[in-house]
């Protein structure tokens, strides 16, 4: 196969109507999972975003049921299981883990009840696995919005999250009220998730929020160029797995998530590598891959 | 600057009767103790001019850190009185930041520049101005870029230093500064207390090693109360050294009086 033949090949899929809307709401996906999964990932929070996630199938499940936007569903979903979780890690004897774990396998658990009962339309692979060729002008609407707010709200409060972040009481001595901005990041954290919930589907959501991220720590050394190359990887994830979900005939949100996964470890091993090869010291400026 | 009254006792006219140097501290017959606790510190009394550097002296539980926790304002006096002037900075011990956090030398420093900023304003060219300054000041021009958690614990130190300028900060903090610093280091650090000093800044500086206090301008000896404050020459002795280390913490009064040789330093007195 020539080159051209190849470039042929790849660029084919995108010059159908239904993959140019699934590559909008990719790259979308791309700016809001990689702009709030940096912080995410910098607060510790991988957890808590993947169980949110999985605690909304009910709502999703209900607004379905109920012929609702599936983004209505998820918030409420979202909301249901932020205050379970907050409430039951009251109970003294829970620790937080498991009050975690108990909602979120309830909530799920809930969630694929409701939709394999007959009434429900719309199947549960779609909601688990999300449905990338599926989004409504409204999906990409919000998706839109949200991503604009992000980036505002980020912009905004940069210095903020990077010093409570680095040091939650020092933090606190230099006049920044560190319970508000956490508050803050959960807020935006939910926010992301009422846009990649719907789209990559409930077991996946979490795949691009932590993974471009995590994989973006390990190739650089400040946040600004973090969360540039969070995005850029999530967006270059994002298509490159549509393509090969086209190409290969699997699903896409599950094969933009593979794709993630295997970014990932590709930069794991190279920085592996590195600490063993190279000392410290040594280690150049951010690069990508 | 302003005043800024920090204990219901306080008074705003705090300077001591004659003094012509500007005081930005005064403490006076402070009793202080954790909520719902007893008075873990009492009978202090000492005033920190413009430029003087004091080195707090101690045992774990002698009451430094409760000390520098009443005058940044996490404690209230139980009984007398705490005045600053100007901004506090406080320069915390760098073990307890994250060393894997993505920020250079230059972002914390930059940090500083949160204080007295409105939220929605992005950090500007003074502030930009004022930190360059800052890691000048502290001698870390070369290594601003540099990942924080790859410098040297002084380097660290010094970086954290730098954010208290950036602040505006002219009461230092330092709480153990010198902890796990090599003599290089320690040196180093020294030499930009120093430099801050001859600016008009002062600090108090929590440590632990008896040698090096002599080298502050006064010590401030606390073991639960205070036992001594002056010049590190004057008031260093033995007696008072085993006051503020060893196991006696009941002070008898005559056996105090007689270490307060002149007015300029003062001593406990029990009860007082």
């Amino acid at each position: 196969m020539s080159p051209a033949d190849l470039v042929r090949v790849l660029v084919e899929p995108f010059t159908e109507p239904i993959v140019q809307r699934a590559a909008a709401g990719v790259v979308l996906l791309g700016i809001v999972g990689g702009l709030a999964g940096c912080w995410v990932v910098l607060y510790g929070l991988s957890y808590a975003a993947e169980s949110l996630a999985h605690g909304s199938l009910p709502g999703m499940v209900v607004a379905v049921a109920a012929g609702l936007p599936l983004v209505v569903g998820t918030s409420g979903g979202l909301l249901v299981a932020a205050a379970a979780i907050a409430l039951v890690a009251r109970v003294p004897a829970l620790g937080r883990d498991t009050a975690v774990s108990i909602v979120i396998s309830t909530m799920l658990g809930l969630g694929a009840l409701l939709a394999l009962a007959p009434s429900t339309p719309r199947g549960l692979a779609a909601l688990l696995f999300g449905d990338v060729l599926g989004l409504s002008t409204a999906d990409l609407a919000v998706g839109v919005l949200v991503a604009a707010l992000l980036a505002v709200l980020l912009t905004v409060f940069h210095g903020r999250l990077l010093a409570v972040g680095f040091d939650r009481e020092s933090a606190a001595r230099l006049g920044v009220r560190p319970g508000l901005v956490e508050l803050l990041l959960l807020v935006l954290l939910g926010l992301a998730l009422v846009v990649v919930v719907p789209a990559l589907g409930n077991l996946l959501a979490a795949a691009i929020l932590i993974g471009p991220a995590a994989t973006a720590r390990l190739v650089t050394r400040r946040v600004p160029s973090l969360l540039a190359v969070a995005v850029l990887l999530a967006i270059g994830c994002g298509l490159a797995g549509l393509e090969a979900s086209y190409q290969l005939s699997t699903a896409s949100g599950a094969t933009i998530a593979a794709t993630i996964l295997v970014v990932y470890l590709l930069a794991l091993g190279r920085a592996t590598l590195r600490r063993r090869s190279v000392p410290p010291a040594g280690s150049s400026g951010p690069a990508v891959r | 600057m302003q005043w800024r009254r920090r204990s219901a006792a306080g008074s705003r006219a705090a300077r001591s009767p004659g003094s012509d140097e500007a005081l930005l501290c005064e403490v006076a017959d402070l009793a202080v103790g954790y909520p719902g606790g007893p008075i873990v510190l009492e009978d202090v009394s000492f005033a920190v001019p413009a430029g003087m550097l004091v080195g707090v002296l101690g045992p774990n539980g002698g009451g430094k850190s409760t000390l520098l926790r009443t005058l940044l304002g996490d404690l209230r006096p139980r009984a007398g009185r705490v005045v600053t002037e100007g901004r506090l900075g406080f320069v915390p011990q760098t073990d307890r930041s994250r060393l894997d956090y993505p920020v250079s030398a230059r972002d914390v420093a930059l940090m500083g520049s949160l204080t007295g900023r409105a939220w929605w304003r992005p950090p500007g060219r003074d502030d930009r101005r004022a930190t360059a300054d800052a890691l000048a000041k502290v001698g870390l021009t070369e290594l601003a870029d540099e990942p924080f958690g790859e410098l040297s614990g002084g380097q660290r130190q010094r970086v954290l230093i730098a954010r208290a300028l950036v602040q505006d900060a002219r009461l230092l903090l330092l709480d153990e500064p010198f902890a796990g610093l090599d003599l290089p280091g320690s040196d180093r650090l020294l030499r930009v207390l120093d430099d801050l000093s001859d600016d008009g800044c002062s600090a108090l500086v929590a440590v632990h090693d008896v040698d090096q206090a002599r080298r502050w301008d006064r010590v401030l000896c606390l073991n639960r109360r205070q036992v001594a404050f002056g010049e590190p020459a004057t008031i260093l002795t033995s007696r008072v050294l085993e006051l503020t280390y060893g196991g006696a913490i009941t002070l008898g009064g005559h056996e105090v009086d007689h270490l307060a040789p002149t007015a300029s330093q003062r001593v406990a007195r029990p009860g007082g």
